[in-house]
């Protein structure tokens, strides 16, 4: 049982301490948009944000969170995009979807800590963020996309 | 209410009907006259239509499985061109499973011929069968065959419910229909008058659907340019709702738990250690397997772990070699087919240089980004599922089944789906979802695979050998003899589908091989079948996924042999078998500049594959790196006939390319002591975003041949392409897939 600040919220979870974060939003909170994709840190799926760090939310015990908790319903709506969901749009980058919170919440936070990320940088912070539809350079250019925008913003 | 719509341009039939508040509009094609799926007979699941409206606005119905391929927005744009509406201002939805929808575009894929010599009767032919498959209930997404399926049908919706829009409009202002227009979704009388679709909806229900002509493409305006999807926004936001999102009040989480010697018996299990998790609720035995019950997935995850089974063997080998070996030994049986058979391949021709290579392909999983799930709650008198399928129709006989109720008490939805790449193309999450349902009646409950229950059951990719002679005299192949051994996926797919494994030739083991354009004066090709109860399937691009990189490598060997380049020797014996085919090939090869010549620590290949329909040539290049090899860049150059939406045809081309690149490279299924050994994605990777080639174009070429699909045939020439360019940089010949066991990739 926990008290969490999810989206700048404070939000009550009846589970278990030791049940992942992932679980405690999908099944404990209804928060669906952060995705299961292998529970062993290996395709990124389930990442979301602790005091601004990418996590993958399936290795961290909901008893164990240290912060507060962003999700990809956190950063914008259909009809309130986030300058880097929007360019999501713009680019036209999911296919089946299914991996795009995960990749979105990784890259809001390379943006939030580098805010021109080159080509390399940007493999380095995603790679571990798998899409087997293979919407990589789609993602790419979304991000490339988004740092300008937030620069001139 | 109207009667039978008049026999349309060729054999379609439109229909529409009223609906609450508005109408519904329905296309569909029989060899004769055939009941009107939208007046279902009494007791029969109703209304099958394509485009409904109402007060609401219009819905279009896509009944297709969408699982990233851009199904939904490409049918919706088909209709929209003939309905003049913003496809932005359309809604899109799955709709229930229908007979009604049945795919017309796999008849073609049945003959026994290779697609590219199909003539225009036997074209026709394979529309007839497909028009068969609606006794099969062949509601089937797969064989990249949507765009085929929908390609006039939906324009056919479109037209019909537009001129019938406009007869209501005329009948209301006192004009005649030639008077009036359509834009933006309304009716537009020559005062200026706008009547929007919505409003005459009630009155186009009362008149017979009108059939028009369909738009010449020099006048459409949405269809071959690329459209935005209608699902980019839900999806960058986490709102779009797959199998897994789905929740229910007072719902359960389930994880299931199969016995990992496929197929194989439970002969009891202790559920004592999993019923002392916190969060497990109960342990409930599914016959072949259990389901742990608990208050989220991951508490029921570990339950199904705290189990003790005692599980019974599996019926097919119980290692890797054993396997294989049972390949080998199906070699020196009968051919199961030998659908290519010209000149003499007994004989090597005189003169000739014979040229011979073995290869092996693994089993492979699919591994599609969202694990496997279903959720079903059971009333008692009626049941309702979720689930992101392929087959709708069958997944519903499979629910009735497992619930004991007629299939007209079962509601299915069909949902959004993370990935399918065919696993989704069967019936087994679904009907275990509906088995707990029914032995928890009243409680909605969502059964999830963990990855390592995905991936540890079938239906796998089969694993394949082969064993090719060839012969190649002044720089051209005058010999190719293959014979090529595996498990059919056909059998177990057909199995599903018509409740039968059909008899004959197995074309699909084979095809990749025997169908390819090139004129070779003696070629055999022979497929040979091992058959033992290991769960295979489809898994995109089915046979050509296999013989793909067999058939391209072996061309690419006696290339060599000949001394002649790689490409130009595909080219001189492709450009009189089918133009089509070398017009691909001349295509990467002017985007890629090929020379058939690279600096060291450069390699380049080329593969190509006809499948489904569509020829694609891949360039790969790949630079030796201080850290290892990396696949540098990627050229792909494809004619699907007519391009629909081309930013969708780049993505899928890519993406099938990056599936079987990521396949090539990385993965395999094997096994030892009867169960797979692979988990997970830490020892079943993918290419990822930094090991992914920069795709420096996509050439999209429009022959103008009819159109043919995208979702597969990407993926064949990928593997080839990759292992030719590791030849050309190494010197070193890769028969054997995956590639990371022989090469030092970058990682």
């Amino acid at each position: 049982m926990a008290n969490l600040t999810i989206n700048g919220e404070t939000r009550y979870v009846d589970l278990p301490d030791e049940v992942p974060l992932l679980w405690a939003l999908r099944d404990g909170l209804n928060m669906t948009g952060t995705k299961f994709g292998c529970g062993v840190a290996a395709c990124g799926a389930c990442t979301v944000q602790i005091d601004g760090e990418a996590v993958r939310s399936c290795q961290v015990a909901v008893g164990d969170v240290w912060g507060e908790v962003t999700t990809i319903e956190g950063i914008g709506t259909p009809d309130n995009l986030s300058v880097l969901q929007a360019a999501w749009v713009d680019h036209q980058v999911a296919q089946c979807g299914y991996c795009q919170s995960g990749q979105i919440m990784q890259a809001a936070a390379l943006l939030a800590e580098n805010p021109s990320p080159s080509d390399a940088e940007i493999d380095d912070a995603m790679s571990g963020n798998l899409c087997r539809c293979g919407t990589y350079p789609r993602i790419r250019a979304a991000i490339h996309d988004a740092a300008s925008k937030m620069q001139e913003a | 209410m109207s009667r039978i719509g008049k026999i349309a341009r060729r054999t379609f039939l439109i229909g529409s009907a009223a609906i609450v508040g508005g109408v519904a509009f329905g296309v569909y094609a029989a060899r004769k006259p055939a009941p009107n799926p939208l007046r279902p007979e009494e007791g029969e699941v109703a209304l099958n239509p394509y485009v409904l409206i109402d007060a609401d606005g219009v819905t279009i119905i896509v009944p297709k499985a969408e699982m990233g391929q851009g199904v939904q927005t490409t049918w919706a744009t088909l209709a929209a061109e003939e309905l003049d509406i913003a496809p932005a201002d359309l809604r899109i939805e799955h709709g229930p499973p229908g007979k009604a929808y049945y795919n017309r575009g796999m008849g073609g894929q049945i003959l026994p011929v290779p697609e590219y010599k199909l003539s225009g009767w036997q074209e026709a032919l394979g529309e007839q069968l497909s028009v068969a498959g609606k006794l099969f209930n062949m509601q089937v997404t797969g064989g990249s065959t949507s765009t085929v399926d929908g390609y006039e049908k939906m324009r056919h919706a479109g037209a019909s419910a537009r001129e019938t829009l406009k007869e209501a409009a005329a009948q209301q202002l006192g004009v005649a229909r030639s008077t009036l227009k359509t834009e933006g979704g309304a009716v537009v009388a020559p005062d200026g008058t706008r009547l929007p679709y919505p409003e005459l909806a009630l009155a186009a229900a009362e008149i017979d659907p009108i059939v028009a002509d369909l738009r010449p493409r020099g006048d459409w305006r949405l269809l071959g340019r690329s459209q935005p999807r209608h699902d980019q926004a839900p999806k960058a936001t986490g709102t779009a709702e797959f199998s897994i999102d789905v929740r229910l009040e007072g719902m359960k989480f389930a994880a299931l738990k199969r016995n990992p010697y496929q197929g194989g018996a439970m002969n009891g299990f202790d559920p004592a250690d999993a019923l002392a998790i916190p969060g497990v609720e109960q342990v409930v035995d599914l016959g072949d397997g259990v389901a742990v019950v608990a208050n989220n997935s991951w508490s029921a995850m570990q339950g199904a772990e705290a189990v003790v089974f005692d599980w019974g063997a599996g019926n097919y080998p119980a290692t890797t070699d054993a396997i294989y070996a049972r390949f080998e030994e199906a070699l020196k049986g009968d051919a199961n087919s030998t659908l290519l058979d010209q000149g003499d391949a007994d004989t090597l021709p005189q003169g000739a240089q014979e040229v011979s290579a073995d290869y092996q392909v693994p089993y492979l999983s699919h591994a599609q980004m969202e694990p496997l799930s279903a959720t079903a709650i059971h009333h008692g008198d009626r049941m309702e599922l979720w689930s992101g399928n392929q087959i709708p129709i069958h997944c519903r006989a499979a629910a009735a089944e497992e619930a004991g109720l007629d299939e007209i008490a079962i509601t299915l939805h069909t949902t959004l789906m993370g990935g399918g790449f065919g696993r989704r193309g069967f019936t087994d999450f679904t009907r275990y979802a509906a088995r707990l349902a029914t032995k928890m009646q009243g409680t909605p409950v969502q059964l999830l695979w963990s990855r390592e229950e995905d991936m540890t059951h079938g239906y796998y990719r089969p694993g394949a050998i082969a064993k090719f002679r060839g012969a190649v005299q002044d720089g051209k192949a005058v010999l190719v003899d293959g014979r090529i051994a595996g498990q059919s996926a056909t059998a177990s797919f057909m199995k599903i589908l018509l409740g039968i494994a059909p008899a004959g030739p197995d074309k699909i083991h084979v095809e990749g091989a025997f169908d390819q354009p090139y004129a070779i004066p003696n070629a055999r090709i022979r497929g040979y079948l091992a058959k033992f109860d290991l769960p295979v399937g489809p898994w995109r691009s089915v046979g050509a996924s296999i013989n793909g990189f067999i058939f391209d490598s072996f061309i690419d060997e006696m290339a060599h042999a000949a001394g002649a380049d790689p490409l130009d020797f595909r080219l001189q014996m492709m450009r009189e078998e089918d133009p089509r085919s070398a017009g691909v090939l001349e295509a990467v090869r002017d985007i890629s500049g090929w020379t058939g010549k690279t600096p060291e620590g450069v390699g380049r290949g080329v593969g190509f594959c006809y499948s489904f329909g569509t020829p694609v040539a891949e360039v790969i290049e790949v630079h030796q790196t201080e850290d290892g090899i990396k696949l540098a860049k990627a050229w792909i150059a494809v004619d699907p006939g007519l391009a629909i939406d081309p930013a969708n045809i780049e993505a899928q081309m890519f993406g099938g390319m990056m599936f079987g690149l990521s396949a090539a490279m990385h993965q395999q299924i094997t096994f030892a002591d009867g169960a797979a050994e692979q988990m997970n994605f830490y020892d079943f990777d993918a290419v990822r975003m930094n090991t992914a080639p920069e795709v420096v174009e996509v050439k999209i070429i429009e022959s103008g041949h009819r159109v043919s699909g995208v979702g597969e045939p990407g993926t064949p020439p990928a593997a080839s392409a990759l292992a030719n360019a590791l030849f050309d940089l190494t010197g070193q010949r890769a028969r054997r897939l995956p590639l990371a066991d022989q090469f030092d990739f970058v990682v």
